[in-house]
């Protein structure tokens, strides 16, 4: 079978803030609750009900790979991951610097950098986000699913203009 | 671990602070939150201290599941004696703030003393610090939580604050974190108010470790699948609480100028489709958000539609915003009820206490007991909008004579007002009821004459009570994981077997408080939602401790027992209208006048309520003045408290 590319799709709209993402992130991958171990952080401006998850984009020319001066971060083409190798990392945080999402994390507790790795194609934060506002889908199929929902947004744009002027 | 979070100590007076663990055998007692927090407000104040004295202990909380892999465990709880009831003082709020202290290393906080001056307490990863809170006094909930980020440059921070209201002793004020997540009930934030204390401001990124990390995934995944097949969580994900209120009132069991109807007519207004469209149109379809790891996501999101305050952002209403600012005082207006909700988001002061006085106050307008001249002109009749909005303002900053006596609480504005205002307070143990009507509806009746800290449905309401369940259906869930086989019934005007429902739902609700779960994830409003017999594994595979269903029966019991004891300590009587155990005699004398068919004309019979009291103390263990007996403290472990074990 043709090994597709698949991403995460964030769709900030509907995250209810809850961070539960958060949560089960650092479960799944440290064993404990502790948001600062997450992959993935939901930023928030509370005054305004805004809640953006923000997570790695697993780059395709990724600033963290090109910067890290001892080759530690490569391409993982099977998951279509970014990916740190601990053998090499001599812990700059170079990567942690430079990388556009702040999806790169220093954990002080161990003294590690720390990415999202899409849980070995099983992410945890999409599995548990009941309201789809993290989705895990075909690379190719993200354009269209925006385009869907823009539409639906003119659409109703639209619809209620004519009403307005009807 | 969740189990080495610590139990601080702190002395506002002295500026001591103390820090201990919290010992397995007093887990093993009392487990955490709310049951802890009752343990520990028995031990650590005196019989009769003034509750807005430096010797009142404020306590604050998270349950012994807080942050940890299980769902929803975002709760927040605070005790201390209350200044409005002159009992228990307890109120419990969803949020993000109980995690935060987790992470932050804390459980529990025990606060004495007064500050010399407006000080607040930040906790950040194990440390304390008291510090001068001088530029954040006299700020709104949200500004000083936002002022206390900028000032230590930490947008994570969360807070626990009091508005204006708590900083005037308003003695229903409350206690607040984020945009409205209210600790509402029995006046915390006066307590806080009256030891200089504005807010405690927590930020923490200390590992609590998972006991079983891939077990309690696992495990969390089918409880929150469980959770959300429920119809009625959807429809609070969709709706919001408004869709209680509006099925309420449906068939007749929302209080309408203040006690005359029970049920509001002409309210298409603030019907919950008509709240989702406000919500829907000012802040998009998704407008639903959620407390800390909930899906249920219950919150809704709005901006104020129209009028003065047009554009201002808020969330909710909740049901009860709809009870107190458009049922009770008959304004059925969705800008009401959300100006209403957002000022005392903002102020700080409980809406279901701030709307059902300004509902007391207008009959007493309407019957004469109160005058223009004692509203200093103000027109506080039903049905007057700008009344009730101006009310809400001038009770936050005791203006005039009505207002300061209001803020005073029910029982002592009676006294200022005197005549027979006391007879039209509708109170148990001094809180006022929230909009609820409970006069077709035995078990609930029971359920807030009978409530620890007062009139009050999140002690021990049977809300299923009113789904008209089959009688087998009822006995599966009442006879377990304590058997029961005494009688059952379906029927919601029925005085049978209502008091074993409402025993099951009050230790119920004291297991999901002292975990530190959302009252939405257990046999609430949902039948089919997890209990005693879920929670040993959640607990097991995020602490590893081992419990059995039955076992954490008895902690739930032992904990009410506990809440019992301070309310017998500070003066509970069985039948005393002020302090206890006791409805409004107009439950009894005044019938239903509108809604269902089977729901007009009914009252609370008197006798049949006196047999479901005696009932009901039979089952918690308590001779016929409701005091324990000695057996019971024995069964329960309590013989020889306060026993200071923490």
């Amino acid at each position: 079978m043709e090994n597709k590319e698949k991403v995460l799709m964030i769709n900030p709209e509907k995250c209810t803030g809850c961070r539960l993402c958060e949560l089960v992130c650092a479960v799944k991958h440290d064993g404990v609750s502790n948001p600062a171990r997450s992959r993935i952080r939901v930023m928030k401006w509370e005054m305004d009900g805004v809640y953006i998850p923000m997570a790695c984009q697993q780059c395709q020319d990724a600033p963290c790979m090109g910067v890290c001066p001892a080759n530690a971060i490569s391409r993982n083409d099977e998951l279509n991951t970014i990916e740190v190798d601990y053998d090499k990392c001599i812990g700059c945080r170079s990567c942690v610097a430079v990388c556009p999402f702040g999806a790169m994390g220093f954990n002080s507790i161990d003294r590690k950098v720390f990415k999202c790795d899409l849980c070995d194609g099983d992410p945890q934060c999409v599995r548990f986000c009941e309201v789809g506002a993290i989705e895990y889908v075909d690379a190719d199929d993200v354009a269209i699913f925006k385009k869907q929902e823009a539409a639906v947004k003119l659409h109703a744009t639209s619809h209620k203009v004519a009403l307005k002027e009807a | 671990m969740a189990l080495d979070r610590k139990i601080a100590y702190i002395n506002l007076t002295t500026g001591e602070i103390e820090v201990k663990p919290i010992p397995l055998d007093v887990r093993r007692k009392f487990l955490g939150g709310r049951g802890l927090d009752a343990y520990l407000l028995l031990n650590h104040s005196k019989k009769g201290c003034d509750p807005l004295g430096p010797d009142n202990p404020l306590i604050v909380s998270g349950g012994i599941l807080t942050a940890t892999c299980a769902s929803a465990t975002a709760r927040t709880h605070v005790m201390a004696k209350s200044p409005l009831t002159g009992l228990l003082g307890s109120c419990n709020m969803g949020g993000f703030f109980a995690p935060e202290m987790a992470w932050a290393g804390f459980h529990h906080l025990v606060i004495k003393g007064k500050a010399e001056k407006p000080s607040y307490i930040y906790i950040h990863n194990g440390e304390i610090e008291i510090r001068d809170a001088k530029n954040i006094w006299g700020e709104t909930t949200t500004d000083t939580q936002w002022a206390i980020r900028d000032e230590l440059n930490d947008q994570e921070i969360k807070s626990l604050v009091i508005g204006p209201a708590g900083e005037n002793l308003v003695v229903f004020a409350n206690v607040m974190t984020g945009i409205k997540n209210a600790g509402g009930r029995t006046g915390m934030g006066a307590v806080m108010g009256s030891k200089n204390l504005k807010a405690i401001a927590c930020r923490g990124t200390m590992d609590i470790n998972i006991a079983h990390p891939i077990e309690a995934l696992e495990y969390n995944k089918r409880f929150i699948d469980q959770i959300t097949s429920a119809k009625v969580n959807k429809t609070q994900g969709t709706l919001g609480t408004p869709f209680i209120w509006g099925a309420t009132n449906s068939w007749g069991g929302v209080r309408t100028r203040n006690f005359q109807y029970n049920q509001c007519e002409y309210a298409d207004d603030i019907e919950p489709e008509a709240i989702d469209e406000i919500c829907e149109d000012t802040m998009g379809p998704y407008h639903m958000s959620g407390c800390f790891g909930c899906q249920v996501h219950c919150r809704a999101q709005y901006r104020i539609p129209s009028g003065p305050l047009k554009g201002k952002y808020d969330e909710g209403p909740e049901y009860t915003s709809q009870g107190a600012f458009g049922g009770e005082t008959d304004t059925p207006r969705a800008e009401t009820v959300l100006v209403g909700n957002h000022l005392v988001d903002q102020y700080g002061m409980d809406n279901l206490e701030t709307g059902s006085l300004i509902s007391w106050a207008m009959e007493l307008y309407e019957e004469g007991i109160i005058s223009s001249k004692d509203t200093d002109g103000l027109d506080l009749k039903f049905g007057n909008d700008e009344a009730v909005l101006e009310m809400i303002e001038r009770i936050c900053f005791r203006k005039g004579k009505v207002a300061d006596a209001l803020a005073n609480g029910g029982i002592p504005a009676s006294k200022t007002f005197g005549q027979n205002s006391f007879d039209y307070l509708i109170q148990v143990k001094g809180m006022s009821n929230l909009h609820s009507d409970e006069r077709a509806t035995p078990a609930l009746a029971l359920n807030i004459a009978t409530s620890s800290r007062g009139s009050d449905h999140l002690r021990s309401r049977p809300a299923i009570d009113l789904y008209h369940l089959p009688e087998k259906v009822l006995r599966k869930i009442y006879s377990s994981p304590i058997p029961y086989e005494g009688p059952l019934s379906s029927e919601h005007t029925e005085y049978i077997g209502k008091a074993w429902e409402v025993f099951w739902q009050e230790n119920c609700y004291m297991g999901v408080d002292c975990l530190g779960i959302c009252k939405y994830h257990t046999t609430f409003l949902g039948a089919t939602l997890p209990n005693f017999e879920d929670w040993p594994k959640v607990l097991y595979y995020n602490t590893g401790l081992e419990f059995t269903p039955e076992e954490l029966w008895d902690i739930s019991e032992r904990c009410n027992m506990v809440e019992r004891l301070f309310n017998l300590r500070e003066g509970l009587t069985r039948d005393d209208l002020e302090k206890g155990d006791m409805i409004n005699h107009r439950y009894f004398d005044e019938p239903c006048r509108r809604g269902a068919p089977d729901v007009v004309g009914l009252t609370i019979d008197r006798e049949k309520f006196t047999v479901m009291i005696d009932e009901f103390y039979e089952h918690k263990g308590l001779d016929k003045k409701g005091k324990p007996k000695a057996k019971t403290l024995k069964r329960l472990g309590l013989a020889n408290e306060p026993s200071h074990m923490l």
